[in-house]
């Protein structure tokens, strides 16, 4: 087995662990490279199946491109695949920096989806090395009902033996990719020929290195334009992942902010 | 290519503020790995905070720990050296954060065990290389940090070393290196340091270099438990995680424990152009069988020649973390591999401080302590010692909703019950019986019955066992003593005193009372039988016929009649096992009839077998 191979042994275990011991359980789908990468590993974990839903939560502010991806491979991977809106931006807490304030758009939105489609154990495609609080996360992550997660008293989590037992009315939120980083995922989208979005590969000297709403994403310096150029990128740059979400740089706090109050 | 790369797992561990967030964050400066903008960010953080630049702001991404200057919860982060790729994963040093900590650990493959110079050795230094031993994690490096605030003193370093050197000796580690560092002031963490010249091994990168990234257990015994049984399509496939050993088309796998074996017909794969023919450790696979056994989570599939342990009680040595204390009697859901199972704690053998580690008696473990238990389950399950297995010879509790502790297993004094599994008549065709027990109960005056005497060695229950007989007999009861003296020498001759010896010993002597049971006759049994698992086959073997009577008399009664001048000889160490000073008796829980004979007389103590004999035995 290689690097790539304990990768993935790994992730088709977590969501066997997943699909047998919690009831209903569902998966959200950003249309990104993780994402992408989830549910091919889903489809090894099932021997070729996702035999749970596929789900959306849309800002109706994404790029066209990822439209149009999504509709191609609903029908493709045979997906069974569910879409929730968010609420707008005047609802939001306006004491969050405005980048921040509009993230959380997709926070009340997925609550709002969890209100009208009650799932006891959530897919999210989160890694450890994309952000420093993501880095404290488990990969069984209990949610109160509110969604809210308490970080200050995270459950213990080892030996793969992961937090199944669940007070009724609080679901959790399972993370397959955890232990994967940006490099994982290229080499590994490389290796399986699994397709992804356009914006991802330069064009005039930029490209995204990830992908949120159009207004509060921005391209990076780039002239990577392959798969092959991307991973030589990535073993040299200095950059950090999300250097292009406004609103991890607003203030020292605000992703914490998201993340106890539900954001992934 | 560095997917081809190897990976390893760090954990840094040790007492809260012993600087190991610090040590993380100047390894990852010194080796340049921080990407851009992230130092003048911390730097940032820390002018808000007015307070000097702070390297553990890398890792304690919290509001709350930032503020406090202390990390709550463990975190994980990249980097790598010339030789390979490694995660670093930074751990709470703090008592009250002790579940991260193991959270955190548990992930590794090798530690970095950090102790303050200033300090010296602290509670959580001891205590998290004790728990660092339990997780199995052999490989350790010790680096005395902070040197900067000893003016970098030898003999300062030299005498943590000796201290730190005889406690981890004394729980069986030998740490690879011991190395004096400097987070703050960066010395020893890249290379040597002009500091201190007089130090000669390596430094903190080349350590962590030196270390070794642990193969999957390819060569050891097949251990596969079933994950899940899909049945998506027309295939029926059993999914899991092989945990040790390999798997190929056309093996017999044995499942316990419900000892069915089918053969592999198909190792299934999606998105590959041929199905494989072989699967090892560390691979999540799934698998077709010849024949539809019904197969749950839970079960364990091996090869037929090297199984795992069967037994429904075993030996652990735990660490609990729950925030009710765990208390003998009380029943926990326990988590194997993939199996799940109600046990008991039956009995908390001994509570260990992990300072000094002397132990003493208690019947409750508290929130962070370390322990030895013995575990009951009220099913049979599959499992193995974890010095053989560390997959499937450790196991988590959970106390309501929370996973509140684990523990790793051994079998020492306990029996592998796999062989003494009787299965009854399944393609046997039983011969109808002629005469009928009725018949013979009309002709003896009496039913037929087995007395089985379990008690301490010297509680007398085979003198009262002799003169039980006697009595009987005199009254006309058809009646007969089966006791070592005439069972071992006959019978069981081919039998040792090893724990599965012992076991089989009484399972025999369950078997043959059950029979003349059925023959009509009452059975006395004079055996020690300390294990519930034993007596509990015995009285699955005579079913209604069984009557357990408890000769009890307590361990210092036994010790002062001494008659065979055993416990003497115990006590001296000149015999190994036992019972009730170097091996436990798990006394019955509902007997028929309790005889206490530290109270009674040996002609008192026959009257009230005699007497329950009479009241039982001949009601028609």
């Amino acid at each position: 087995m290689d690097h790539l191979d304990r990768l993935e042994s790994q992730s088709v275990y977590i969501f066997r662990e997943a699909f047998n011991r919690l009831g209903r359980v569902g998966m959200l789908w950003s249309l990104g490279k993780d994402s992408n990468v989830m549910i091919w590993l889903a489809r090894k974990a099932f021997l070729g199946h996702v035999p749970f839903p596929v789900m959306h939560v849309d800002t109706e502010k994404k790029f066209p491109e990822m439209y149009e991806f999504r509709d191609r491979y609903i029908k493709e991977w045979n997906l069974n695949f569910l879409s929730g809106k968010c609420p707008p931006i005047e609802e939001m807490d306006p004491s969050l920096p405005p980048a921040a304030r509009s993230a959380a758009r997709k926070t009340e939105g997925l609550k709002n989806f969890l209100a009208a489609n009650p799932f006891d154990g959530i897919f999210a495609g989160i890694r450890r090395d994309e952000q420093a609080t993501r880095a404290k996360e488990r990969v069984f992550s209990p949610r109160g009902a509110t969604g809210a997660w308490n970080f200050r008293d995270q459950p213990p989590e080892f030996w793969d033996q992961f937090n199944t037992d669940f007070p009724p009315g609080t679901h959790v939120r399972i993370h397959p990719l955890l232990h994967w980083t940006e490099m994982d995922i290229w080499l590994y989208t490389k290796r399986e020929k699994i397709p992804v979005i356009d914006l991802y590969f330069a064009k005039n000297g930029k490209r995204y290195r990830s992908l949120g709403d159009k207004d509060i994403t921005n391209p990076v310096d780039s002239n990577a334009e392959t798969l092959d150029e991307i991973i030589e990128e990535l073993r040299t740059t200095r950059v950090s992942e999300r250097s292009g979400r406004a609103m991890d740089h607003e203030a020292e706090d605000a992703f914490e902010r998201l993340r106890a109050d539900g954001y992934m | 290519m560095s997917n081809h790369r190897e990976s390893l797992k760090t954990v840094f561990v040790g007492h809260v503020d012993h600087g190991k967030s610090t040590l993380v964050g100047r390894l990852f400066h010194d080796t340049d790995s921080l990407p851009d903008g992230r130092v003048e960010e911390i730097r940032k953080m820390c002018e808000r905070r007015g307070m000097p630049f702070e390297y553990a702001f890398l890792m304690d991404a919290l509001q709350a720990e930032r503020d406090q200057g202390i990390t709550i919860d463990t975190s994980q982060i990249w980097f790598k050296t010339a030789k390979r790729d490694y995660v670093i994963i930074d751990a709470p040093g703090h008592k009250e954060f002790l579940k991260n900590m193991i959270t955190g650990a548990a992930a590794a493959d090798a530690a970095i065990l950090v102790i303050d110079a200033n300090e010296g050795v602290q509670e959580q230094s001891r205590r998290h290389g004790y728990l660092l031993h339990l997780m199995g994690i052999g490989q350790v490096t010790v680096c005395v940090n902070k040197m900067d605030l000893v003016d970098y003193s030898q003999s300062r370093f030299e005498a943590i070393e000796q201290e730190f050197r005889a406690y981890l000796t004394s729980i069986g580690v030998a740490p690879n290196h011991v190395i004096p560092v400097s987070g703050r002031e960066g010395d020893l963490i890249t290379g040597p340091s002009k500091r201190m010249p007089w130090y000669l091994g390596p430094s903190l990168t080349e350590a962590l270099d030196g270390f070794r990234v642990p193969l999957p257990a390819t060569d050891q015994p097949l251990r596969f438990p079933v994950q899940d049984v899909y049945k998506f399509d027309e295939r029926r496939i059993i999914a899991g995680r092989i945990e040790s050993g390999t798997i190929r088309v056309g093996d017999t796998l044995l499942f316990s424990p419900i000892n069915k074996t089918a053969k592999v017909r198909t190792i299934e794969a999606w998105n590959v152009d041929q199905l494989p023919m072989k699967a090892s450790a560390g691979q999540s696979v799934g698998i077709t069988l010849d024949e539809q056994l019904f197969i749950e989570r839970g079960h364990i599939a091996s090869h037929e020649n090297q199984p795992p342990v069967e037994t429904d009680v075993f030996r652990a040595h735990v660490f609990w973390l729950g925030d009710d204390a765990l208390v003998t009697g009380k029943t926990y859901k326990m988590k194997l591999a993939n199996a799940e199972a109600r046990v008991t704690v039956q009995s908390i053998d001994r509570v260990i401080d992990t300072g000094d580690l002397s132990h003493v008696q208690s019947d409750r473990v508290e929130r962070n302590a370390v322990a030895e238990v013995t575990i009951r389950s009220r099913q049979m399950l599959a499992l193995d010692e974890f010095r053989n297995n560390q997959k499937t010879g450790r196991f988590v509790l959970v106390d309501g909703f929370d996973i509140a502790g684990g523990g790793i297993i051994s079998m020492e004094g306990y029996a592998d019950q796999r062989s003494l599994i009787t299965v009854r008549a399944t393609n046997v065709t039983k011969v109808e019986a002629a005469i009928g027990p009725e018949e013979r109960h009309k002709r003896n005056g009496h039913k037929g019955g087995v007395l089985w005497f379990t008690g301490l060695s010297g509680a007398g229950k085979s003198t009262i066992a002799v003169a039980t007989e006697r009595r009987l007999f005199d009254k006309g009861y058809q009646v007969f003593v089966l006791d070592g003296d005439n069972v071992r020498f006959g019978l069981n001759a081919d039998l040792g005193f090893s724990p599965e010896d012992r076991a089989e010993n009484i399972r025999r002597v369950g078997e043959v009372a059950a029979l003349m049971a059925k023959a009509g006759f009452i059975v006395v049994t004079a055996f020690i039988s300390p294990y519930r698992s034993d007596r509990d086959r015995a009285r699955a073997a005579a079913g209604e016929d069984f009557h357990e009577i408890h000769i009890d008399a307590d361990v210092a009664t036994c010790e002062s009649r001494d008659p065979k001048g055993l416990y003497k000889k115990a006590r001296a160490g000149e015999i190994k096992d036992f019972t009730g000073i170097s091996a436990p008796y798990e006394a019955p829980e509902a007997a028929e009839l309790t005889v206490d004979t530290s109270d009674l007389s040996v002609e008192e103590s026959v009257a009230r077998v005699s007497a329950y004999v009479d009241r039982t035995f001949t009601q028609t």
